[in-house]
């Protein structure tokens, strides 16, 4: 028993290697793709547009399997059915026609939890990311921020270690983008939960994450991976701090790389 | 608010004036052209042979209209469970729908002993596509992403459809609800015409043949009325049905209330 807890202390929570992803259209999105998810690192996944970055997230997630490669959890099993496993889309993706309480609720409903306790739980979720009170508000009555807090909240809801998160903010204004960032690191830091972070923005990358890895352009692969150093908690202060600015630098350098690799390819 | 009731009530109002009018100076007699006041007057004393019929004419409406939404909405549910099923019947659902019902209503009367069955299966015959099509297409119209999210967490077909598709399709549904409603009233009442005197109660078709027939042209026009208003009235309450079920989430309910 143990020995088994120190083995998967050593192990990562995801390995994935030499994963490649073809499409029924013939399009090959990813190839021969590696990447370790360290247990409660905050990792972004950073790539241009159509880099097959979503593609990663949704084989990570079990939602699509892949062409070629393996995809291991340190459990031993697939992805599949895994109650510890939270989705954030590019989009709310909330149900039009019931409350935020029932949105957020939706995962412990599935997995048949009864409705009293899934109702608390869901409404202590939604006081973590901020939305106390909006319990009984629908999601056509919620700014889109707030919306995209009600979708972090109900992925995080079955207490999930791993949190995949597809450019959650890329459709919200820059203030509120920011406001979420900082909120999502201090829930990142009180919960400890793995975070998987898929962006094109620089920015973004070097603002949440303690490690980046930079994607290629389609068909996709992992070309480099790249360590923020920068102490948490990282308040509004880091993002203009000239650590900040430099590291920012060095990663568009490396996006740069990645992007040109393609050309030459 | 007030505009949209005030304004095609003036309209009404000065049409039936104008129709009035022209009956009186160009002196048209009344079995030809009876004017609106002498209509009025006929719905009144006429009331109780026209009451009855109504009733007819609305039952089988009703009960023909229930009947297309549960066979309507039971073969969506089954189309979208499987692809097979669905190419397999969903032609056969069109030909149903592009046969004028006038066409095949004797035929069905000649097979059904019972007048008032047969009548029953016309009008559902022109009512439940419109359902069918309609819940299908909204069965399918859910969202990809709360459909992976479904997966995610191992949800199966049934709580899919339950938590899911069902709530997505209701929009959908209701409006093709409110299509079916008119037509099962008109599906009523072309059977009627086409069962003529047939049947042991006499619907409102059958009153409009009769008056025809014995040239009361007034009570004609009565008739005529009381199915406008029948099918007004069946449409405002699907319409009513539709607002408070979508009042909370849905686009087109919006607007009116907040």
């Amino acid at each position: 028993m143990g020995g088994e807890d120190t083995n998967n202390d050593l192990m990562p929570l995801v390995r994935v290697r030499d994963v490649s992803k073809d499409f029924a259209n013939g399009v090959r999105a990813l190839e021969g793709t590696s990447l370790d998810i360290e247990t409660g690192e905050f990792l972004s996944v950073l790539g241009p547009s159509g880099c097959g970055k979503s593609t990663l997230l949704r084989l990570i997630a079990g939602l699509a399997e892949p062409t070629a490669g393996t995809i291991d959890w340190s459990g031993g099993e697939g992805p599949r059915r895994r109650p510890d496993l939270g989705f954030v889309f590019q989009e709310p993706t909330l149900m039009p026609w019931t409350t935020a309480l029932a949105n957020v609720a939706l995962p412990l409903k599935l997995a048949g939890v009864a409705r009293s306790e899934r109702e608390a739980r869901a409404a202590d979720a939604l006081g973590h990311v901020g939305l106390a009170g909006f319990e009984r508000s629908y999601p056509r009555e919620l700014s889109g921020g707030m919306k995209m807090r009600v979708s972090i909240a109900r992925a995080l809801v079955t207490e999930a270690k791993l949190l995949l998160m597809d450019e959650p903010f890329a459709a919200l204004d820059e203030i509120t983008r920011r406001r979420l960032n900082t909120d999502l690191l201090e829930l990142w830091q009180r919960t400890r939960f793995t975070a998987v972070f898929v962006t094109h923005s620089v920015f973004e990358s070097v603002f949440l994450s303690q490690r980046i890895a930079v994607m290629s352009a389609r068909p996709g692969r992992v070309l480099s991976e790249l360590t923020i150093p920068a102490a948490y908690p990282r308040a509004e202060a880091f993002g203009t701090s000239a650590e900040y600015a430099a590291l920012c630098r060095l990663a568009s350098g490396r996006l740069s790389e990645a992007m040109a690799t393609q050309g030459a390819a | 608010m007030t505009a949209r009731i005030v304004a095609p009530l003036v309209v009404g109002l000065l049409v039936l004036g104008l129709w009035e009018a022209v009956v009186r100076v160009a002196a048209i007699p009344p079995y030809i052209l009876p004017g609106p006041l002498l209509v009025a007057r006929t719905l009144v004393s006429d009331w109780s042979t026209l009451w009855p019929a109504l009733l007819v004419t609305l039952t089988i409406t009703v009960q023909a209209l229930a009947a297309a939404v549960v066979v309507g909405v039971l073969l969506a549910i089954l189309f979208s469970l499987s692809r097979w099923i669905e190419l397999s019947f969903f032609p056969y659902a069109i030909i149903l729908q592009v046969t004028p019902i006038v066409a095949i209503a004797p035929l069905i009367i000649a097979w059904v002993d019972d007048v008032t069955i047969s009548l029953l299966i016309c009008a559902w015959l022109v009512a439940f596509f419109p359902i069918l099509s309609n819940t299908v297409l909204g069965l399918r119209s859910v969202d990809r992403n709360l459909l992976d999210l479904f997966d995610l967490y191992g949800a199966g077909r049934w709580r899919t459809l339950v938590d899911l598709r069902l709530p997505a399709a209701l929009p959908y549904f209701l409006g093709g609800l409110r299509i079916s409603g008119g037509l099962a009233l008109i599906g009523a009442v072309v059977a009627e015409f086409v069962a003529g005197s047939g049947g042991r109660e006499s619907g409102l078709a059958y009153r409009i043949l009769e008056s025809g027939y014995q040239l009361k042209i007034p009570r004609m026009f009565a008739a005529l009325v009381l199915i406008s208003v029948a099918g007004i009235a069946i449409y405002l309450v699907l319409s009513l049905l539709s607002q408070l079920l979508l009042r909370r989430w849905h686009e087109s309910a919006l607007g009116s209330d907040s």
